[in-house]
């Protein structure tokens, strides 16, 4: 072996440790601050969403403004890309100075780093603007996917699938509200219903949403699936799907890559249903010129998933202080409201706005209500996420499910 | 000294990163990954790779895309030489193809499916007027399961660099002469062209044909928005299991890149096999006479079908550029409903920057290529190696070997040397496929340059770097100008080497592009798709004036 290792230069011999090494931040906010300034911080974040990539170059302006922290977004097209960047980097044995200081992250990913503890914190708790974290009315902003957080990484955004139609081609009344209505929908309006691919976390959770309403045992959800629960579980789910393949947009032979991809095809009238993670979805979108002025959003009779973005810090950045800077900046009442603005992105708020100082909440009472934005009654309460362990397995189900 | 060693230290510094990344490929293909405690030999990885669902069809969708891709470029390519070349002004379509040339694979692709979607600009131009279509039509015109779309894509773009390959090697081998001799025995022209002209053609573009199959059969970033997506071609999958955060897919991914890498060789052997019985079978049929026969009928439709794709390439350029101003464009509107710069100025200060990194490796990749390819040049005709030896061939190797096949394993080790991520890293690593197809251009000028220029001036007493520097550097400076700009458009191109040895944190304008395609909006996927054209086409018009501007006073320079 020493030879083969020799031949190697080492690049594959330092083992991955799996222990979580914690490493809890203890220092003042304003001596984070100071360290910060001057950093560079680079933000790995999904690119695939043209208003998610503009909010988060203003995020940038005003950092640079006000604490001297440099932005540069790191556009990816999936998650994972940078995942895996920070295992390579700890293979390689870079403990610090690594190359992604801060990541959009929540789900299997978030999950995968946390176990083989490559998160840097917990550091939340120390940021100025968490006191103003909804932890009890938005579960989901402290239990990822049914992992606990930990302090490991800062809430930013709040997402629910809403499914999306254009009210001037297609009234609500005639829109499925269930997945059994879905099919029947599906049968009577071939190629006219389009997921993303299930490969990206939309797709998957197109899936996801419909294993919620038809799976035997929804409690079971919460527990991670294995090989014994995951068949009997999900059967129903799958006897569904290929009874509704068929119909979907090409037949169920292709699939949108994203979110953004199938709205495009709703706006070029080539399909008439897709779905969305953002509620204000119509809103944003048809003020970008992206959707007509009659997109409408709806969700399922028995409510839909949500869940919360989160920004995590990998244990080996380089510019941890400058990233915690970021997390903190975007947890505050200026950043989400301006988030929650659909003008700019539309997603609901991380922060119980109601504990705000009334100049702060005065920003939330000012955006404007829209026809087309839902009401928090319309939308119901959001359905918890099944464990990572589901999303993760049914992707990989379905790969071998269209392939057959 | 230095000098006399330039071709031993380019051709070191273009297969040491290519021999270690394919070494970090190799072992772990076959279990050596001792992060996830795997070190003995091992077949588990290629086990994985079977069983992974749709694998064989992966496989074969890379197998056909690749080599229908090659085989109609060629054809195309020989037909429109065939049927244009013994027209007057032939010469210029040199010119006319080189901004086409220059047009990174991934624009063109954005562009061709913004034109073929059946939401795309073509369904929007003949509806609903022709069609009675008021909504998009459910035809698969794109991603189509075959890879259709995937090989027109392609096409676009091997063409026109096999059509330009041909006829600088046209001036090579005195095809007129060669052309004269066989009409004059009577072959109607099609045939005379095929028998006469195309054998010493051939040997001349083997090399750039060897470099298309090996392009087309391990794509990425066109499958990636051309090509099917379930399953997708086995590149696709690699890029996509590398990219995966999951560590036990390694070994699979090393093995996939492996079997990628061995696959391309195969069909290289393969080629070279059939033109071994092609030439056989060809010399009965060379012999046969003049009967009539489907060649010129062939030649000719294949020349029809390069005009539609250089129609096809021009109207996804322009495609791109008006998605990038569109106000509302509904379907099936065929114009915009009115134009904005809206895109571009709230892109503005994003895109920018990207176009500045891109530009400076760009110049960087093209300036350190330039260098070296003199340098070999010069090294040969001084110092009396001969051009074709095998040294030399080795300047071609990165484009024979398929990038997958290596990036990976160079990124794990640009990681451990901790030069990852840096501009000058992502510069090399460009180069390394910048300098084959720049030398290739250069060499052809280099060679043809009339020997006594420079032993006219020895007589009079200039040593050899004057010579270099004041006889042939001017002598070359418009091929050298013109290779400059297409090594700089093959530098806009990369995405790959972008991405590894980036490690993500340098962002060009192909890699945003890429990165976007898969679902942004069309308006600033346009913005992307225009810059990225206009960077090549800009460097190319550069070639030309710089020459003209210079030597205003030397006509024949200019």
């Amino acid at each position: 072996m020493i030879n083969r290792r020799g031949l190697l230069m080492g690049v594959f011999a330092l083992p991955l440790t799996r222990a979580n090494a914690v490493e809890r931040e203890t220092r003042p906010f304003d001596r984070i601050l100071t360290a910060a300034r001057g950093q560079s911080v680079y933000w790995n974040a999904w690119g695939g969403d043209e208003r998610t990539n503009t909010f988060i170059a203003w995020v940038g302006q005003e950092v640079s403004r006000q604490f001297g922290v440099t932005i540069n977004h790191v556009r990816l097209r999936d998650t994972a890309e940078a995942v895996t960047r920070v295992v390579a980097e700890k293979q390689a044995g870079r403990i610090a100075g690594g190359s992604v200081d801060l990541i959009w992250i929540n789900g299997p990913n978030f999950l995968a780093m946390k176990n083989q503890g490559l998160l840097y914190g917990p550091f939340v708790e120390t940021l100025p603007n968490w006191r103003f974290v909804d932890v009890v009315g938005k579960p989901s902003n402290v239990i990822d996917f049914t992992i606990p957080v930990e302090g490991l990484a800062a809430p930013w955004r709040l997402a629910q699938v809403v499914f999306i139609y254009d009210s001037a081609r297609t009234p609500l009344a005639s829109l499925p509200k269930s997945a059994s209505g879905m099919l029947t929908w599906a049968r009577a309006n071939p190629g006219r219903l389009a997921h993303p691919n299930v490969r990206d976390f939309l797709g998957a959770t197109f899936l996801k949403q419909a294993l919620v309403e038809l799976t035997p045992d929804r409690n079971a959800l919460a527990q991670p699936a294995h090989d014994m629960n995951f068949d009997p579980l999900t059967a129903p789910l799958w006897s569904w799907y290929r009874n509704l393949r068929p119909h979907l947009w090409r037949n169920g032979k292709d699939f949108p890559e994203t979110g953004p991809a199938a709205l495009q095809l709703l706006n070029d009238g080539e399909i008439d249903l897709s779905l969305s993670f953002n509620p204000a979805e119509a809103v944003v979108s048809s003020a970008a010129g992206r959707l007509p002025a009659s997109a409408r959003v709806y969700v399922m009779d028995a409510g839909t998933i949500g869940n919360t973005s989160f920004v995590a810090i990998p244990a080996n950045a380089a510019n941890r202080e400058g990233a915690m800077v970021v997390a903190n900046f975007l947890m505050g009442p200026v950043a989400q409201a301006r988030a929650q603005d659909p003008k700019n992105l539309g997603s609901f708020s991380v922060l119980d706005v109601d504990r705000l100082p009334m100049p702060d909440r005065k920003r939330f009472d000012d955006l404007s209500a829209d026809p087309a934005l839902p009401t928090n009654q319309q939308l119901g309460k959001p359905l918890p996420e099944p464990h990572p362990s589901w999303m993760t397995r049914i992707t990989a189900s379905w790969e071998q499910l269209i392939v057959e | 000294m230095m000098l006399k060693l330039a071709p031993i230290i380019v051709v070191a510094m273009i297969m040491g990163p290519i021999l270690a990344g394919l070494g970090g490929t190799l072992l772990p293909a076959f279990g050596y990954l001792p992060a996830i405690g795997r070190n003995e030999l091992s077949f588990d990885a290629w086990r994985e790779l079977w069983s992974t669902p749709g694998i064989g069809r992966s496989v074969w969708l890379s197998l056909s895309t690749g080599l229908l891709a090659t085989i109609l470029s060629l054809l195309c390519a020989m037909g429109c030489v065939a049927t244009l070349s013994h027209m007057p002004g032939f010469r210029r379509i040199e010119r006319a193809l080189a901004p086409l040339l220059a047009t990174p694979h991934a624009a063109l692709a954005i562009g061709f499916a913004f034109l073929v979607a059946p939401s795309g600009w073509i369904a929007r131009a003949i509806s609903p007027e022709l069609t009675g279509w008021t909504r998009p039509p459910a035809l698969v015109t794109l991603r189509d399961p075959e890879g259709i779309s995937l090989v027109l894509g392609l096409m676009l773009k091997e063409t026109p660099f096999l059509m330009i390959m041909m006829v600088s090697a046209l001036n090579q081998i005195r095809y007129r002469e060669h052309m004269a001799v066989a009409l004059s025995l009577g072959y109607n022209r099609p045939k005379a062209w095929l028998v006469a002209v195309f054998p010493p053609l051939y040997r001349q573009i083997r090399l750039p044909i060897y470099a298309v199959l090996s392009f087309s059969l391990s794509v990425v970033d066109v499958a990636l928005v051309l090509g099917p997506g379930a399953p997708a071609p086995l590149a696709v999958l690699v890029a996509r299991w590398f990219s995966d955060y999951d560590l036990a897919l390694y070994p699979r991914a090393a093995a996939a890149a492996l079997l990628q890498f061995v696959l391309t060789i195969g069909m290289i052997a393969l080629w070279r096999l059939a033109e071994i019985v092609t030439e056989k079978m060809a010399l009965t049929w060379a012999t046969s006479g003049n009967r009539p026969s489907i060649a010129g009928i062939t030649l000719s439709a294949a020349c029809g079908a390069s005009l539609v794709l250089a129609a096809g390439s021009f109207f996804s350029i322009v495609g791109l550029g008006l998605w990038s101003v569109a106000g509302d464009w509904r379907f099936p509107d065929a114009w915009p409903d009115f134009v904005t710069w809206d895109v571009w100025s709230r892109q503005g200060s994003d895109v920018l920057g990207h176009a500045v990194t891109t530009l400076t490796v760009g110049l960087a990749a093209t300036g350190l290529s330039i260098a070296a390819s003199l340098a070999v040049l010069e090294s040969e005709s001084r110092f009396g190696r001969r051009s074709s030896s095998w040294l030399s061939t080795l300047l071609y190797t990165p484009l024979i070997v398929p990038q997958i096949a290596f990036v990976f394993g160079l990124q794990v080790l640009l990681v451990w040397l901790g030069i990852d991520g840096l501009l000058l890293t992502v510069t090399y690593v460009h180069a390394l496929f910048v300098l084959p197809y720049l030398h290739l251009a250069v060499s052809d000028a280099y060679h043809s340059l009339d020997p006594r220029f420079a032993r006219a001036a020895r007589s009079l007493g200039a040593g050899p770097w004057r010579v270099f520097w004041r006889i042939k550097v001017p002598l070359l400076l418009r091929p050298i100008l013109i290779a400059s700009a297409v090594g700089f458009g093959v530098s806009v191109a990369q995405y790959l080497p972008t991405l590894f040895a980036g490690s993500g944190r340098i962002a060009t304008l192909t890699t945003e592009a890429v990165t976007l395609a898969s679902g942004s909006d069309r308006r600033v996927l346009g913005v992307y798709g225009a810059l990225q054209t206009a960077l090549p086409i800009l460097a190319y018009l550069a070639a030309l004036i710089v020459p003209a501007i210079l030597f205003r006073h030397r006509r024949g320079l200019a």
